[in-house]
């Protein structure tokens, strides 16, 4: 379960953003969790309801963004859409891709007041 | 809750939007941008949004990127080894450790849930070695390791080898600073290992297959294991070892070297 360790991390930039920011109540955090992070997003929310509590984060709705994955295809030389580690490349039927995007983990923005 | 706007007020249906403190009719035909004595019970349309655009891991890769200059300062080739428990880990390292010393510094991170045997086993070998509990934690992240690194000593233009917690998923996503990780999967864990945990085997620059010794007693294909792997990770090298015999090992040895003489290089 490392969704808790990662939970932790989001509150804490909350918390930082909170002094910065000057609010004291967080409606809704939007995050940007790729298809091949190592994230599950229903264990995530889980954590976080979990961790926040008692903290200015309490309460506060994750709002969970999934951009899927791209490869780039040695074989294709162009990008491709994977949606799994392990998966070919959805035109040639290959394994020889490079993973180039939707692996990021990324707080987006908070909705405060 | 309000279910529509989510602000404090009780739950309204769509129709009663804006809470009026009223229930008569009437049309709503003025504009709200000039100041009016009115007594409708506005919400609290104070929210605003603040743009944060930063990586959850942050913190995280702030350490391990400390701890990469800290080995790429000592010359030190950091290796991050993981398994699912059980895979040979500790019994690999002590092989290696044996083997490998006296020719170049060494030092060993031991990550587990609880107990120090895992570095009572490694000081044996005479390498130094700490122990480091994570308590509930399934993994090693880059502090723990920027924490030990003050209390082990950096083995320059040596081998620090840090043996994660034994688990096939959540040291996947931590970065420590090693120049590589290195997944271990023995054969009597079964071939579809890299399809079930793809993450790890993505995120490894090196396969090694355990216990092969026992091949002979077991219904077991690592030519599967290591199309698998492949499948997960076509740059990834795949080695073939038994702890236990030897087998296989001076691949293994010559990986390490390659590595280690080309941290020394840079």
């Amino acid at each position: 379960m490392h969704e808790m360790a990662l939970a932790q991390s989001i509150v804490e930039l909350v918390q930082e953003h909170a002094t910065r920011d000057t609010f004291t109540h967080v409606r809704t955090i939007r995050l940007s969790i790729g298809a091949l992070s190592h994230v599950d997003p229903r264990a995530l929310d889980f954590g976080f309801d979990v961790i926040a509590k008692g903290t200015i984060a309490e309460g506060a709705r994750l709002a969970i963004e999934r951009p899927g994955g791209t490869g780039f295809c040695i074989d294709c030389c162009k990008s491709v859409a994977i949606a799994a580690y392990g998966e070919p490349c959805p035109t040639c039927g290959g394994h020889q891709w490079m993973l180039v995007g939707g692996d990021e983990m990324r707080v987006v923005d908070l909705e405060v007041d | 809750m309000c279910g529509v706007c989510g602000c404090g007020q009780a739950d309204s249906a769509l129709g009663e939007h804006h809470h009026h403190d009223h229930d008569r009719p009437h049309g709503h035909d003025h504009g709200h941008d000039h100041a009016h004595p009115h007594d409708h019970d506005h919400h609290d349309h104070q929210a605003r949004i603040v743009h944060v655009e930063r990586d959850i891991l942050e913190k995280n890769d702030r350490f391990a990127a400390a701890n990469r200059r800290l080995f790429a300062a000592t010359r030190t080739l950091a290796l991050n080894l993981v398994s699912s428990p059980g895979a040979g880990k500790t019994a690999l390292l002590v092989r290696t450790l044996n083997e490998l010393r006296g020719k170049q510094p060494l030092a060993v991170i031991e990550g587990d849930q609880q107990t120090t045997l895992d570095a009572d086993r490694i000081r044996a070998t005479g390498v130094p070695a700490l122990q480091i509990n994570t308590g509930k934690m399934c993994h090693l992240d880059a502090g723990m390791i920027s924490d030990a690194l003050g209390q082990v000593p950096v083995p320059a233009r040596g081998v620090l080898f840090v043996e994660n917690v034994g688990n096939l998923v959540c040291p996947a996503g931590f970065d420590l600073g090693e120049a590589a990780k290195v997944v271990l999967v023995s054969v009597t864990e079964g071939e579809d290992k890299p399809l079930k945990y793809p993450d790890m085997f993505h995120a490894s620059r090196l396969v090694l297959i355990t216990k092969v010794d026992l091949l002979p007693h077991l219904d077991f294909d690592v030519q599967v294991l290591e199309e698998n792997a492949r499948r997960v990770n076509p740059g990834a090298q795949v080695l073939r070892v038994s702890t236990r015999t030897g087998e296989g090992l001076d691949a293994w040895y010559a990986w390490i070297e390659t590595h280690r003489c080309e941290v020394e290089a840079s």
